[in-house]
């Protein structure tokens, strides 16, 4: 197809799909807590990071593997999240939303100054998990398990989050917190607690996507550094806060990504802020967002 | 009604005339410390503080007075320095020329990413002058004339307007602090005319403002573009001191400096940003032996600032001493 080779084509839709996952993970936490704390989580990255390096301790020092690393990991960072939020966020809602950020940003810039300190620049390796080690030849390309597996699951947590709160009785409250948290907790619900655990639900799944990415990227202290700001751009494309819209808008980008590295690859690093400016001309609310 | 950003340090209610005494007598005591302090203390060290206190007085224009965070700055101070030595070292330009150059070029991009972003507000506008300044970043390090990761090296001071030689260094220096004045009295001139009341008036109320037959999107772009083009002044300056432009002063963490630097020191002051940004790279000159610390110690910074200390060092003596600073 156009003189590339489909195994080409083929490998770097597949490397694109797996950004996209990471992608849509990510810009899924932040829609979350922008949704309701209405603060943009720069430290996001950093706990993104600090997951992928909560799988390596569990390994080095607890011997346990991938499959508790999963399950394990996000719950940590999102306790942490939770104390943060707790300590410090908390002081912050009567103010400019902006302090918010800065704070966070504070955060990260403290959180990624102690691992570099502690563990270089360079990176740590993490082992695919055994059962998922190998691949499939599919004829026009071949598939590691392991990669197949990421989108799969990414795939699982971001429409299971969607459902969530698009279809229970929590996720109404969430909304309904989202839309007017005085009223909401005038019937009697704890909108603080509840923020308090919607942050560290979007800082567990930051963390998740972290453990993911161990086995792919290596564990690397400066693994969130450039690429929440990828996701960011993302965010403002998809429309800020929103839950459907970061999904999609996640997992399509990383395809956009990827093809432009077959097409035109120079481009490749760039092509998202490309469209961010376009989407921002066209419709400055983002593809899903609603009019403010 | 939320608090906005830079509103804790909001003058106390003197008399303008008053108000403009004292920063006068601020100036000419901030003049008189800068002119004196290259005879004790290592110039180029100075000249790095005067163009991030430059820097830094152009971003506080537009947190301080218009209440936009914008967490891309650090493209303004960056492209100018690769205009500027681009400029000086390959087509031979005189330094004055290769300054204004690099200051012509950032308020040009200034145009451009101000026009994409001013129309959203708050988070929004942070986000989005981030992303826009992550673009241009990975243009420059793929563009050739930027030479990449190993930037633009050994450029010539030569000689400014043909008589003063910059290869001297205290003559460099106060030409360096020529331009910071400038620089710092055109941010003033603009915050104290009716332009600057107008911004003022944006900030707090803009449904307000737009029914009294003011466009916002215009006093904004034009605040916008004002700051984009003194920040690359400051950059073209430093990439002269220094004979060097590098990625590092494109990159977002350059842009988490200069927030930092003007929130030190107090946002919306007007001598706020001078001060953070002299106290930072004092920090920066007296831990950088220590690595990666240096960006623990600057987070850490950032966070009690937003905690405990959102007035600033500048804001806090203003209201300690009861006067506008």
């Amino acid at each position: 197809m156009f003189g590339i080779p489909p195994q080409a084509l083929f490998g770097q839709l597949l490397i694109g799909l797996i950004n996209g996952s990471f992608y849509a993970l990510l810009s899924l936490g932040l829609a979350v807590i922008f949704g309701l704390l209405n603060i943009i989580n720069f430290a996001h990255g950093a706990q993104y990071m600090m997951g992928a390096f909560a799988a390596y301790f569990l390994l080095q020092y607890a011997g346990l593997g991938y499959g508790w690393a999963l399950l394990i990991a996000p719950v940590i960072i999102g306790l942490l999240g939770m104390a943060l939020e707790r300590v410090t966020l908390k002081r912050l809602y009567h103010l400019d939303h902006l302090y918010g950020l800065l704070l966070t940003f504070g955060v990260a810039l403290i959180i990624q100054g102690v691992f570099r300190y502690e563990f270089g620049s360079s990176g740590l390796p993490y082992p695919i998990p055994r059962a998922l080690e190998g691949g499939k030849n599919l004829g026009f390309m071949f598939l590691p398990n392991y990669r197949a597996w990421v989108i799969v699951l990414s795939l699982v947590v971001c429409f299971g989050t969607w459902l969530v709160i698009e279809r229970t009785r929590l996720g109404a409250y969430l909304r309904a917190a989202t839309e007017n948290p005085t009223l909401v907790r005038a019937f009697g619900i704890n909108v603080p607690r509840m923020i308090t655990l919607t942050y560290g639900f979007g800082v567990g799944l930051a963390a998740l996507a972290g453990v993911l990415a161990a086995p792919i990227y290596q564990v690397n202290p400066l693994m969130g550094g450039d690429l929440i700001i990828v996701v960011f751009a993302v965010v403002v494309i998809g429309g800020m806060g929103s839950i459907l819209g970061s999904i999609i808008t996640g997992f399509t980008l990383g395809l956009v990504e990827g093809l432009t590295k077959v097409f035109y690859p120079e481009a490749s690093n760039t092509v998202i802020f490309v469209i961010m400016a376009i989407v921002l001309l066209v419709r400055p609310t983002g593809l899903f967002g609603r009019a403010s | 009604m939320m608090a906005a950003v830079g509103e804790y340090v909001e003058a106390p209610a003197v008399p303008a005339a008053v108000t403009q005494r004292h920063q006068a007598v601020g100036f000419a005591v901030m003049v008189a410390f800068f002119s004196v302090m290259p005879f004790f203390v290592y110039p180029i060290f100075l000249m790095k503080a005067l163009c991030f206190a430059l820097f830094a007085c152009a971003f506080n224009l537009l947190i301080g007075y218009v209440g936009l965070l914008s967490f891309g700055h650090a493209v303004f101070l960056g492209s100018a320095g690769y205009v500027s030595a681009h400029t000086a070292k390959v087509w031979g330009w005189p330094p004055e020329l290769a300054i204004l150059g690099g200051a012509v070029v950032a308020g040009a991009l200034g145009v451009a990413i101000g026009f994409l972003s001013i129309r959203s507000k708050g988070i929004y506008f942070a986000n989005i002058t981030l992303a826009l300044a992550q673009m241009v970043y990975f243009f420059c390090v793929q563009a050739k004339f930027t030479g990449g990761e190993d930037g633009i090296q050994a450029v010539p001071r030569g000689m400014m307007f043909g008589l003063f030689d910059l290869r001297n260094s205290l003559t460099l220096y106060f030409v360096v602090l020529a331009i910071f004045a400038g620089g710092f009295l055109l941010t003033y001139r603009a915050i104290h005319s009716p332009f600057g009341q107008v911004l003022k008036a944006i900030r707090e109320n803009e449904p307000r403002a737009v029914s009294l037959g003011y466009r916002p999107e215009h006093y904004k772009l034009i605040a916008f573009v004002l700051s984009a083009t003194l920040s690359g002044l400051a950059g073209g300056t430093k990439a002269i001191v220094f004979q060097l432009a590098s990625l590092a002063d494109v990159h977002w963490t350059m842009s988490g400096e200069v927030v930092l630097m003007t929130l030190l020191g107090g946002l919306g002051t007007v001598f706020g940003p001078v001060v953070g940004a002299l106290t930072l790279v004092m920090l920066e000159h007296y831990l950088v032996q220590l690595g990666a610390w240096v960006t623990i110690i600057q987070g850490a910074i950032f966070v009690v600032c937003v905690l405990t200390f959102r007035r600033g060092i500048v804001g806090e003596l203003a209201r300690a001493l009861k006067k506008p600073l």
